[in-house]
């Protein structure tokens, strides 16, 4: 597994100007027989932002959002969301945590009101209050209408929009979302993204796990990357992308007949670090993979010295998809290292 | 949104991270609000069963069919055994129903708890600030009241076979009372193994294996002094024999002897094995 990879573990403590932590997790282990569901996470969520958890199918998201939620006790490590221990005070935390899973967590056979009233009575709201609160809420989330319908009768979208209407009710602090749009249509899924990112204006902290890329980058700025129980990369959603696969350097020639020219000589100038270029004669264009800003001056130096007239020159970082394909897929090489890809996307 | 005040934990400092200074009552649920929380709990329970009225048949023909059954089948025969006819089987019969009753209910809480508990609400529930206890007693405290009304029904198709009470209002009260203590406790038994069990059918299986030899075995449909020894010395330890015997007892006005007593040591002794370790099971299964 590529070390190289952890990049900047202290980055999120040096972030100046940020609040306090909401969300920390140290040396979370929890074993499943022989499998190790998470094998020693660590991982912190500023207090008002939220953290993406990404990672494919049986990486150990469900598990870290489970063990912070008091579902299930970890068998070591240590956990505290909102000052609270997850393990010494699972009842204090209680208090201040909402959950929305993949799976629907309402009663099916209740209309939404009676969902929502019920869950408001449980967290001690008068019943006047419980009323209000979910009249309010089913309001918010566009169900006034469905909230007299028993919930077997609600589309998916519904479903995850009531739920997310119910784990809203206590106004918790911390919300952990465990992959809030999985098997939802794009249109709904836009809904559920939306009422995220105004539950985080109106300042919740949360914690959201998803397989999907788009969805990490529509909704976090940080991200924390998870395959087989393990943390293998963590860093700004832009910072991951460019550490881990490079940039890549598209430079479009003023005469496209100039492209393997330029590219042979690029290769053969041996910059430090330049590990190719490659021309594309259908698009016009030469790409030439880059680590730092110092080889971007470089090649374009080099251009310039030998001669070549340019017409465009851009910048662009791999999709998050490749990003995390390069992670969890080819653990062979450490990635740091790895050239990255000839022919960006 | 609250605002918690938090200080970061130095990285990979295990167990030093600073909480919260823990608040008055450390977290716990007062009595009130475990009320409170029961009581909402129950609420959903009663709306389940509005929108599914069907749920509610077992409830309503059990106890006319069994009474037919009993009656008309086996009521001439084991009348005349009795020194009697039809009739002293009514008497006879109906009290070892009411035993009968709670046992057959506490079964669907089985089937019904693993249904439920399989469903995502309940990780909704266990990700809330009440005892997570409130959601098993709000289950049983519905279920009585199902008993009671399954023992309502029974009751009255009795009357309508021409059952007669000899014994006072407090005695027919009494063995009401003392059956919904017993089916209590037998319900403890089956949410235990509606939550250990994988599927609902495991559960009514293993149910009907355990119940038929256990209704049997009793006093409740016949006397016990035709059985050879060897089942009777079980009839005797059965406590559905003493719940039935005290049922009859108090209804008939006849003397209870420790019949009472017995069923009551069962009842309590069932539930303090076996309500902590349903408990403690909802609470685990992840």
């Amino acid at each position: 597994m590529g070390a190289g990879l952890l990049v900047d573990m202290e980055r999120i403590d040096k972030n100046p100007g940020n609040g306090r932590n909401a969300v920390e997790v140290r040396g979370l282990v929890k074993h499943y027989g022989e499998t190790k569901a998470l094998d020693g996470v660590d991982l912190d969520v500023r207090e008002g932002t939220v953290l993406g958890v990404l990672g494919p199918n049986g990486a150990g998201k469900t598990t870290l959002v489970r063990c912070l939620s008091t579902l299930i006790t970890p068998d070591a490590g240590h956990a505290v969301v909102a000052g609270y221990d997850v393990v010494k005070q699972p009842r204090q935390l209680r208090r201040t945590i909402g959950l929305t899973g993949q799976y629907a967590s309402v009663d099916e056979k209740l209309s939404g009101w009676e969902n929502l009233y019920m869950i408001g009575r449980l967290l001690d709201l008068p019943r006047k209050r419980a009323r209000a609160r979910a009249d309010e809420l089913l309001e918010r989330f566009s169900l006034t209408e469905a909230g007299k319908r028993a919930c077997m009768e609600y589309s998916g979208g519904m479903r995850r929009r009531l739920d997310l209407a119910a784990s809203m009710i206590g106004s918790p602090s911390v919300l952990y979302l465990d992959e809030p749009t999985t098997g939802l249509d794009p249109r709904t899924r836009n809904e559920v993204w939306d009422e995220v990112q105004r539950m985080v204006a109106e300042g919740a902290t949360v914690l959201l796990t998803t397989q999907y890329m788009e969805e990490a980058e529509q909704l976090a700025k940080e991200l924390t990357v998870i395959d087989k129980g393990k943390i293998i990369a963590r860093g700004g959603v832009d910072e991951l992308k460019a550490k881990v696969g490079g940039r890549t350097l598209q430079i479009r020639p003023s005469d496209p007949a100039e492209l393997a020219a330029m590219a042979q000589a690029i290769r053969e100038a041996g910059l430090d670090g330049v590990a190719g270029a490659q021309a594309v004669p259908d698009e016009g264009l030469l790409y030439v993979p880059i680590l730092s800003d110092e080889q971007l001056t470089a090649v374009i130096g080099l251009l310039g010295v030998r001669g070549f007239s340019l017409a465009h020159v851009s910048t662009a970082l791999p999709s998050l998809d490749e990003v995390f394909l390069a992670i969890t897929g080819d653990k062979a090489a450490p990635l740091s290292d790895q050239a990255p890809q000839e022919v960006a996307a | 949104m609250s605002t918690t005040t938090l200080t970061p934990a130095p990285a990979g400092s295990a167990g030093t991270a600073p909480s919260k200074p823990a608040v008055a009552d450390e977290g716990g649920i007062g009595l009130r609000a475990n009320l409170r929380h029961i009581g909402a709990l129950a609420r959903r329970n009663l709306l389940q069963i509005k929108k599914d009225p069907e749920s509610m048949f077992d409830v309503l023909l059990m106890p006319i069919i069994f009474i037919l059954l009993f009656v008309y089948v086996f009521g001439g025969s084991v009348g005349a055994s009795l020194g009697g006819n039809r009739q002293e089987y009514v008497n006879y019969l109906v009290p070892g129903l009411m035993a009968m009753m709670g046992l057959n209910i506490a079964m669907a809480v089985g089937t019904g708890v693993n249904d439920d508990f399989r469903k995502g609400v309940m990780d909704r529930f266990r990700t809330m600030p009440i005892a997570r206890s409130s959601v098993l007693i709000a289950k049983i405290v519905v279920e009585l009241g199902r008993l009671m009304v399954a023992m309502l029904i029974l009751l009255g198709m009795g009357f309508v076979v021409g059952m007669e009470l000899h014994g006072s209002v407090f005695g027919l009260l009494g063995a009401v009372a003392l059956s919904a203590v017993f089916g209590a406790s037998i319900m403890w038994i089956f949410i235990l193994l509606g939550l250990s069990m994988k599927t609902a059918q495991a559960v009514q299986g293993m149910a009907m294996i355990v119940l038929m030899p256990l209704q049997f075995g009793s006093s409740i449909f016949v006397p016990t002094q035709t059985m050879p020894g060897w089942l009777q010395t079980f009839t005797d330890y059965n406590p559905l024999s003493n719940l039935a015997d005290a049922a009859r007892a108090l209804m008939q006005g006849d003397p209870v002897g420790n019949s009472v007593w017995w069923t009551l040591a069962w009842a309590a002794g069932i539930t303090l094995v076996m309500a902590p370790l349903a408990v403690a099971k909802f609470r685990k299964k992840a």
